[in-house]
């Protein structure tokens, strides 16, 4: 097998499967972060009130959150080990600085969620009050620890920091832990993500109690105007920390991932004074002719606002896809390379490299290993690009960007109004169980939640493609050794026992809505 | 902190998780003997609901020891991953079915009926400790793996722009991808030893933990069952391993030899694992003895469970520490994985080091919420009464 002969379908099958797993994984674990708040701040109102209805609100909360963590554990449990079988040699390249996340986020992170759920759910009548309420709130913390570690390993990938390569051992060794785990795109990338899986939360809990008052089930008329007002505080907070949280995630990523950025606006030749994109024709199933094209038809835009978001400054420079393939000069003077110089630049690197273990190999001295070395250090920033066959495979699909990117803003905007509605209306004592065009919105808005969090990762990793580690190394070099058949295969089975698994969760979650809390 | 005592300490924490592993899956082995167990459904729901408070502390535990052997054995990870596909793709569908089948069997709404998710948590309960069992078994016996770093490297030019090399640093030797280690009859010998021990691990536990007189005593007497076929196939595996030529690694020279009786040379240098072996082994028989004898005993999950632990813990520590190689290979005796060939580098073994200090505080917490949690057993009264039952 080599890199040309390797069989694509093998990389795709496996790129397939991750995105399969991951996504299916992401449908259950906002959902477990924002209930897993809500329902702690509810049993919070029973320790400190005694009020039993409270009480019952928790727990109906809790049986809903139930049916959806397990969900999130069954394929969480698929994701970690993917790395290793399908994606072996990223799993030996990055594995001295990914793994440590993985393995703190098991120690720190799964052990308090495991052990605290089981009290959650069993402990009513085994423990304290204090001690449950403990219980649910570390199973909370817990959860969003878990959420801290597996972002700070996806950040890695996307900003690699706090590492070098180190010859003797052919891979990435980390220098620095601190880097990596408060590496500043792991933080926007964690509140953001974070915070916008309350968002999801309070959209589901507003949801389901909208259509309690739609149904006008009377039994359950407190329960739902009580979660409705927490959803909506919740989802209120939750939509406007997102907006700002993306906002900076954005700026971060036009900082070091431009060809991302440039993918997600469609900007195909860049410059100063850049408008920002609201609206375009990018035909969703085809990469547009960028190299040809000046900008994407039926372009509405926001003057200046691509430079404002991407620089913090009205005037400020943004690559397009060309620029960054072409090369250009920055702001500051310096030279960003061409895409064919970064790879004649990538593959010395990688000649160098291979030299080096040959010459130590036959024993040589210093004075012949340390051009090699020299050689390797000047050309490393682009050993991934070593990899690259044609300069078209460093552009990402720009339609999914693009389009993922505009519904993601487009919905998160949409949430803050309704959230801020519905505030609006509980401040001035309106009955929000007459308004049914408002209940009903807020049963339309459920599905669009998840689209919208979906979406979220569909800009997060298609814009790195071709990059398994931005610049380091791409997906092609980073497969295991698998025909693309066995990974077709377990493809299809995840795909069916999931959508099976799916299915039965959401009828399991109808029920039990439809069946109500035991007040 | 030197590398190489780092590498015995992450060696011992990653084995320690594999011990904590076998012991957590009593959950398995109860699920598996349910229906021996349950004469009753009412029986049964309190079975199902006594594993089903723990499962996810197996599961974690699983999770955990991934994420242990990619921070600080990385090539043992892509490798073992990345070429025993289908044996890992194999225990992870298993775990997969396992985690939503508790959740899932009894509720409104269920599309598919109880009795799939019930054969899941049955499924899961024999080919979980099965090919887990064979995994480990894989660390005396040898898989059939090559590792070439500089496959990364070969048949690259700068001019022509051409890859003419395999890339790909780990491949299996064979197109069974893990699935040939079951061909191997010891493999399957210690697979099913671990079958049967978590069998009696599970009957131990649910003796513990539930309230009912019928299933103690029926537990009793399935316990006989077990330990039979377990102390035979344990027993002889322990001999085999102990006498077969062992794949040791010359610290000097870095290259990998079979050595005569390797293991049993490794117990005698590595003595006090010895007594804590037989440690081991006397706490497994005296909690199975006292429980078979005892119509009143009931805390036999303790001392076969610590006794486990120990066994597990030494058998692993055998396969890494001592100059040998944890994880062998039948294809090229070079391309054998030995803690010091596979390991992380230094600056990460020694921050992962600080971060196992909290394993301690851990363990504490777990072990007070499994107290508190446990000091009621579960009765048939709980089952009818508590709003969140499996």
């Amino acid at each position: 097998m080599n890199l040309l002969s390797i069989d694509p379908a093998a990389i795709d099958w496996a790129r397939a499967q991750f995105a399969l797993t991951a996504i299916y994984h992401w449908l259950f674990v906002p959902l477990t972060l924002g209930v897993g708040l809500i329902m702690a701040i509810m049993e919070s109102n029973y320790y400190r009130t005694g009020d039993p209805f409270w009480r019952s609100t928790a727990q109906f909360w809790q049986r809903l959150f139930g049916i959806n963590f397990a969900m999130g554990v069954a394929t969480g449990i698929i994701l970690e080990f993917e790395f290793g079988t399908n994606w072996s040699n990223y799993s030996w390249l990055v594995g001295d600085i990914f793994g440590a996340p993985l393995a703190i986020e098991g120690i720190v992170a799964f052990f308090m969620e495991s052990t605290f759920v089981a009290v959650m759910y069993f402990g009513w009548d085994k423990v304290s009050r204090g001690f449950h309420l403990a219980s649910t709130w570390l199973t909370w913390i817990g959860a969003t620890i878990s959420a801290w570690w597996i972002l700070v390993a996806n950040s890695w990938m996307q900003y690699p920091v706090g590492c070098e390569f180190n010859p003797d051992t052919m891979r990435n060794e980390m220098t620095s832990f601190l880097d990596v785990a408060l590496s500043p795109f792991a933080i926007d990338k964690f509140c953001h993500t974070v915070i916008s899986s309350w968002v999801v939360g309070a959209v589901f809990v507003v949801a389901v109690s909208s259509w309690y008052l739609l149904k006008r089930r009377e039994a359950e008329r407190k329960l739902a105007l009580k979660s409705l007002c927490i959803g909506a505080i919740v989802g209120l907070i939750a939509s406007l920390g997102a907006a700002i949280t993306g906002d900076e995630s954005a700026y971060k990523v036009a900082e070091v991932q431009p060809m991302k950025l440039a993918a997600m606006e469609a900007l195909y030749n860049g410059g100063t004074d850049q408008s920002l994109t609201a609206v375009a024709w990018v035909n969703p199933f085809r990469q547009p002719d960028y190299q040809n094209e000046a900008e994407a038809p039926l372009r509405l835009a926001i003057p200046n606002g691509l430079s404002i978001l991407a620089t913090r400054s009205l005037h400020g420079y943004v690559p397009g896809v060309n620029d960054l393939l072409k090369g250009y000069t920055r702001e500051d003077g310096t030279q960003e390379y061409s895409a064919q110089e970064k790879m004649i630049r990538g593959r010395k690197a990688i000649e160098a490299l291979a030299a080096y273990r040959k010459a130590k190999a036959e024993g040589a001295d210093e004075a012949t290993l340390s051009p090699l070395l020299s050689t390797l250090k000047e050309n490393f920033p682009y050993f991934g690009y070593g990899y690259i066959k044609d300069e078209a495979e460093l552009v990402p699909f720009i339609p999914v960007n693009f389009w993922a990117f505009r519904i993601m803003v487009g919905l998160g905007t949409l949430f803050i109004l309704f959230f801020a509605y519905i505030l609006f209306l509980q401040w001035h004592k309106k009955d929000v169980s007459s308004m049914k065009w408002l209940l009903w919105l807020a049963i339309a808005l459920l599905p669009c939640a998840y689209i919208c969090s979906e979406s979220g990762w569909l800009v997060a990793e298609f814009g790195r493609q071709p990059w398994t580690i931005q610049d380091m190394l791409p997906v092609s070099a980073s497969v295991s050794d698998i025909g693309s058949s066995a990974v077709a295969t377990t493809f299809w089975l995840f795909l069916l026992l999931f959508t099976a698994m799916l299915c039965v969760e959401i009828n399991i979650m109808l029920k039990q809505i439809k069946k109500g809390p035991a007040l | 902190m030197t590398l190489l005592f780092l590498q015995q300490y992450w060696w011992l924490l990653v084995s320690l998780l594999g011990a904590l592993l076998v012991f957590m899956m009593f959950v398995q082995g109860g699920n598996s003997i349910i229906f021996s167990l349950g004469a009753t459904d009412a029986e049964r729901r309190m079975l199902i609901n006594s594993t089903g408070r723990k499962w996810e502390l197996t599961f974690t535990t699983l999770v955990t020891f991934g994420g242990a052997a990619f921070a600080a054995f990385p090539l043992f990870y892509s490798t073992s991953f990345g070429g025993a596909y289908w044996l890992w793709m194999l225990i992870l569908v298993t775990f997969v079915v396992q985690a939503v089948s508790y959740e899932f069997q009894h509720k409104q709404g269920n599309l598919l009926g109880a009795r799939p998710f019930q054969f899941c948590l049955q499924l899961n309960g024999i080919l979980g400790p099965l090919l887990i069992g064979g995994a480990v078994a894989t660390f005396f016996e040898g898989s059939n793996f090559l590792v070439n770093k500089s496959n990364l490297l070969t048949g690259l030019s700068v001019d022509e722009c051409a890859l003419d090399s395999p890339i790909v640093i780990s491949s299996w030797a064979n197109a069974s991808h893990g699935l040939d280690a079951l061909l191997c009859p010891w493999v399957l010998v210690l697979g099913f030893a671990v079958v049967f021990l978590t069998r009696i691990l599970g009957i131990l536990y649910f003796m513990n933990n539930v309230e009912d007189e019928n299933i103690r005593c029926r537990g009793s007497v399935r316990l006989v069952g077990q330990t039979v076929p377990f102390l035979i196939l344990f027993v002889a595996y322990l001999v085999h391993v102990l006498l077969k030529d062992g794949y040791a690694y010359d610290p000097s020279t870095g290259s990998i030899f079979m050595e005569p009786m390797k293991y049993l040379h490794n117990l005698i240098a590595l003595w006090p694992l010895a007594i804590i072996l037989v440690i081991g082994v006397v706490l497994v028989l005296y909690g199975i003895l006292r429980t078979i004898r005892s119509k009143t005993y009931v805390g036999g999950i303790w001392p076969v469970g610590i006794g486990t632990v120990l066994a597990v813990l030494v058998l692993l520590l055998l396969a890494g520490w001592n100059n040998t190689a944890f994880y062998p290979s039948t294809a090229d005796l070079q391309s054998s994985l030995t803690i010091q060939n596979a390991s992380s580098s230094l600056f990460t073994l020694r921050t992962m080091a600080y971060v196992s200090l909290l394993i301690p505080f851990v363990l504490a917490y777990i072990a007070y919420v499994w107290h508190a949690m446990d000091k009621k057993k579960i009765d048939k009264r709980e089952m009818d009464e508590t709003h969140h039952a499996y």
